[in-house]
C-alpha cells in the first residue's frame, strides 16, 4: 500500500514536470514571436520619424544608401510581386496536377513512392537553387530570350516555382485525398467518368485545402530569400519587366545587413521598414487562408 | 574513473592545440580589390608556414575598417587611404596601425563582350552617367551619345561599403560617395563580373584584376580624362599606363593596414615581411601593377620602425596620386 502510494506520487511529479516543459517550449515559440514583433515596431516608428508615411508608400524610387536619398518601398514591392507571380504560375498548374494525378489517378504504390520524393525537392537548400537559377536556368533561358539580362526576375521566379510545387501539390493532395470515398462512388453511380470526378467532384469538394495550399505558397514565395538574392540582381526598379535586374524586399534586407551599416541610423531603420512590410503582407496572406479553410470547409461528417 | 581521466587528458590535449593553432591565426579582412593579392599572398606563405593560418575576408574596405578598428582583424585591406571617421573611430578605442602601399590599381570600366559602340568613354560621360542627378533619368545609352543606340543600360558597381566605390565617385564626380543610387551593387566584385558578363546591355567598374581574371567575358572601356598632360585620346587600363601614370583619373594605390599591435606578433612580422618581398611578383599575376622596388624597400622600412598613421593625412580618397608621388610621400 505504502509502495504503491509512493509510486503514484512519483508519478504524478514526473507528470507536472513534464507539462510545464511542454509548455516552457510552446511559450518561448510564442516570445521569440513577440520579441521579433516587438523589434519590428520599435524600429519602424523610429524610421517612420524620418520619412512620412506618404512618401515610403507613393515615392517610386528607393535609394536610401545613397547620396541621392529616397525612400519608395514600390519598387521592392514590385519586384517581389513579379517573382513570386511568376513562381505561381509555375507552381499552380504544376502543382495542382501533380496532386490530382497523385490523389485521383496514381496506384497505392506509385503515391507511396513519389510523395516522399517530392518532398526530397522541398529539402534542397535554397541557396542550391538560387546558383541553379543564375548559373543553369539563366544561361538557358538567355538562348532563347536573348535580351535577357544576366540577372533578371524570370529565371529565380521560375526556379522558386520548382521549388513551391511539393508545398501546393502535397498540401493539396493531402486535402483531395481527405475527400470521403462517398461523394466519388455516387459521382460514379451518376455516369460520371473519372475526369469529371476528378474536376468536377474532388477539386469543389478540397477547394478550401487547395485555396489554402496556394496561399501559403504565395507567402512562402514572397518571404524567399536566397534565391532572389543571388539571381535577380541587387535593383531596385518600378518594373513589371521580367527580363531585367530587379530587386525584392528581401533581397534588399541582405545587402543592408550584409555591409557595415550602422545600427540606429536611418539607413539601418529602412530594413525593420521592408521587414515590417514583408511581414504584414505574409500575416494578411495567412490570414486570409485561415479564413478562407473556414469559411468554405465542407464538412462530411 | 579511468574513463573519466582519458576525457578529460583528451580535453586538455584539445584545448592546448586550439591554444595553439589560435596563437597563429591570422585574420585580414576588407577591401575586395586588394583580396585577390592578400589572398595569393596568404597561400604562398602558408605553403611556407604550415603552423600558420591566414584568413582573408570580404567585406569592403569601410566595413574592413569597421572590424579593423574594433580590432577584430590584425590586417585591413583598403582600396583608399583611412577616411576621418574611421581615424576617429580607431582612436576611441586605441587601435593604431601602420599604412603600406602594396600596388598600383587601374580601376577598369567594362561593358559586355556584344557591346559594339562603347569602345571609349570621356569623363565627363561617366559624370553624366553616375552623378546623383542621373538617377532615374539618364538610363539610356542615347542619353550619353546620341549615336549609341536607344537602349536600356542597366549599371553595375561596387555598393557604398567599397573603397573603390569611395574612390571612383570621388575621382568621376568629384565628390566621394555621391553616386546615383539606381544600380545592382555588390562589395563582391564577382558578382559584377557575373551581371557584366551576362547583360549584353551593362556597364560597370571594378578593380582591373577582376578583368584580367575574366578577360573573355568582359570588354574594357578606355577612358579620356580630355587632359593633354595625361596622354591623349582614350586611355585603356594596360599595364604601361597604369604604371606611367597615363591612365587618370582612375589609377591609384591600394593599401593593407596592420595594426600595431599585432604587429608585435612573431607570425604577424613573417606574413607582412613576405607580402613586402616574396609577395611582389604575385601582384602581378593577379592583375595589378606592382611598385618599383624602392618602393617596397620604404614600406619595409617603415613597418620594421613601426611608423604609424597615414601619409594621405587620414582623408580619404585622393585623386591622381601616381608611383612617383607616392615614392615622395614615404
Amino acid at each position: 500500500m505504502e509502495i504503491a502510494h509512493q509510486h503514484a506520487t512519483k508519478r504524478r511529479i514526473g507528470e507536472r514536470v513534464i507539462s510545464i516543459g511542454l509548455a516552457c517550449c510552446g511559450g518561448l515559440s510564442i516570445l521569440t514571436t513577440i520579441g521579433i514583433v516587438a523589434v519590428l515596431i520599435v524600429e519602424t516608428v523610429a524610421f517612420f520619424r524620418h520619412v512620412p508615411m506618404w512618401r515610403f508608400l507613393t515615392d517610386t524610387q528607393w535609394t536610401p544608401l545613397f547620396a541621392n536619398k529616397h525612400f519608395g518601398i514600390a519598387p521592392l514591392v514590385a519586384g517581389t510581386m513579379l517573382t513570386s507571380t511568376i513562381a505561381i504560375a509555375v507552381a499552380m498548374p504544376l502543382g495542382l496536377l501533380t496532386a490530382i494525378y497523385l490523389s485521383e489517378f496514381a496506384k497505392e504504390g506509385v503515391r507511396q513512392a513519389v510523395k516522399p520524393l517530392l518532398e526530397i525537392l522541398a529539402g534542397v537548400p535554397t541557396v542550391v537553387y538560387g546558383y541553379f537559377a543564375l548559373l543553369f536556368v539563366t544561361p538557358l533561358l538567355q538562348r532563347l530570350i536573348p535580351q535577357l539580362a544576366g540577372f533578371n526576375a524570370l529565371s529565380p521566379g521560375i526556379v522558386m516555382g520548382l521549388m513551391i510545387i511539393p508545398m501546393v501539390a502535397s498540401l493539396s493532395e493531402d486535402a483531395m485525398y481527405a475527400v470521403p470515398q462517398g461523394l466519388r462512388e455516387a459521382a460514379y453511380a451518376l455516369g460520371s467518368s473519372k475526369l469529371q470526378v476528378s474536376l468536377r467532384v474532388v477539386v469543389p469538394a478540397a477547394f478550401s485545402g487547395i485555396a489554402a495550399s496556394l496561399l501559403l505558397a504565395i507567402s512562402r514565395a514572397i518571404g524567399e530569400t536566397m534565391i532572389v538574392a543571388i539571381a535577380a540582381g541587387q535593383q531596385p526598379r518600378f518594373t513589371l519587366n521580367p527580363f531585367v535586374p530587379v530587386e525584392t524586399m528581401t533581397a534588399y534586407i541582405v545587402q543592408v545587413s550584409l555591409g557595415d551599416t550602422p545600427t540606429g541610423t536611418l539607413e539601418y531603420n529602412t530594413i525593420f521598414a521592408v521587414g515590417m512590410t514583408l511581414f504584414l503582407s505574409t500575416l494578411l496572406l495567412n490570414l486570409f487562408s485561415l479564413w478562407l479553410r473556414e469559411r468554405f470547409r465542407e464538412q462530411y461528417a | 574513473m579511468k574513463r573519466m581521466t582519458q576525457v578529460i587528458m583528451g580535453a586538455v590535449v584539445v584545448s592546448i592545440t586550439q591554444a595553439a593553432w589560435a596563437a597563429s591565426l591570422i585574420t585580414a579582412d576588407g577591401s575586395s580589390t586588394v583580396y585577390p593579392i592578400t589572398e595569393a599572398v596568404a597561400e604562398e606563405f602558408q605553403k611556407q608556414h604550415r603552423d600558420v593560418r591566414v584568413t582573408v575576408g570580404i567585406s569592403g574596405t569601410g566595413g574592413g575598417f569597421k572590424k579593423f578598428c574594433a580590432s577584430e582583424t590584425d590586417l585591413s585591406n583598403a582600396s583608399r587611404p583611412i577616411k576621418p571617421s574611421e581615424v576617429e573611430l580607431c582612436g576611441k578605442n586605441g587601435i593604431t596601425y601602420i599604412e603600406l602601399p602594396v600596388a598600383f590599381d587601374g580601376l577598369a570600366v567594362m561593358v559586355n563582350p556584344s557591346n559594339t559602340w562603347a569602345t571609349n568613354m570621356t569623363v565627363k560621360e561617366l559624370r553624366t552617367l553616375w552623378e546623383p542627378a542621373a538617377q532615374g533619368t539618364i538610363t539610356r545609352w542615347s542619353q550619353i551619345r546620341p549615336d549609341w543606340p536607344d537602349k536600356e543600360i542597366h549599371l553595375f558597381g561596387p555598393g557604398v561599403d567599397s573603397g573603390t566605390y569611395d574612390y571612383f565617385t570621388e575621382a568621376v564626380v568629384g565628390r566621394g560617395g555621391a553616386s546615383r543610387g539606381d544600380y545592382t551593387s555588390s562589395e563582391d566584385d564577382n558578382v559584377l563580373v557575373q551581371g557584366v558578363a551576362t547583360d549584353p546591355l551593362a556597364l560597370g567598374f571594378f578593380g582591373v584584376a577582376y578583368y584580367e581574371a575574366n578577360k573573355d567575358r568582359l570588354q574594357l572601356v578606355a577612358i579620356d580624362d580630355e587632359n593633354p598632360a595625361n596622354g591623349n585620346g582614350p586611355i585603356l587600363p594596360t599595364y604601361e599606363h597604369v604604371a606611367q601614370g597615363t591612365y587618370q583619373p582612375l589609377a591609384r594605390p591600394i593599401f593593407i593596414y596592420v595594426n600595431r599591435k599585432s604587429a608585435e606578433r612573431a607570425e604577424i612580422q613573417a606574413f607582412v615581411g613576405f607580402y613586402l618581398t616574396q609577395g611582389r611578383p604575385l601582384v602581378k599575376e593577379v592583375g595589378y601593377i606592382s611598385l618599383p622596388d624602392k618602393a617596397y624597400e620604404l614600406a619595409l622600412a617603415r613597418f620594421e620602425q613601426r611608423r604609424g598613421g597615414s601619409v594621405f593625412g587620414g582623408t580619404g580618397a585622393q585623386v591622381g596620386v601616381k608611383i612617383e608621388t607616392l615614392l615622395a610621400q614615404h
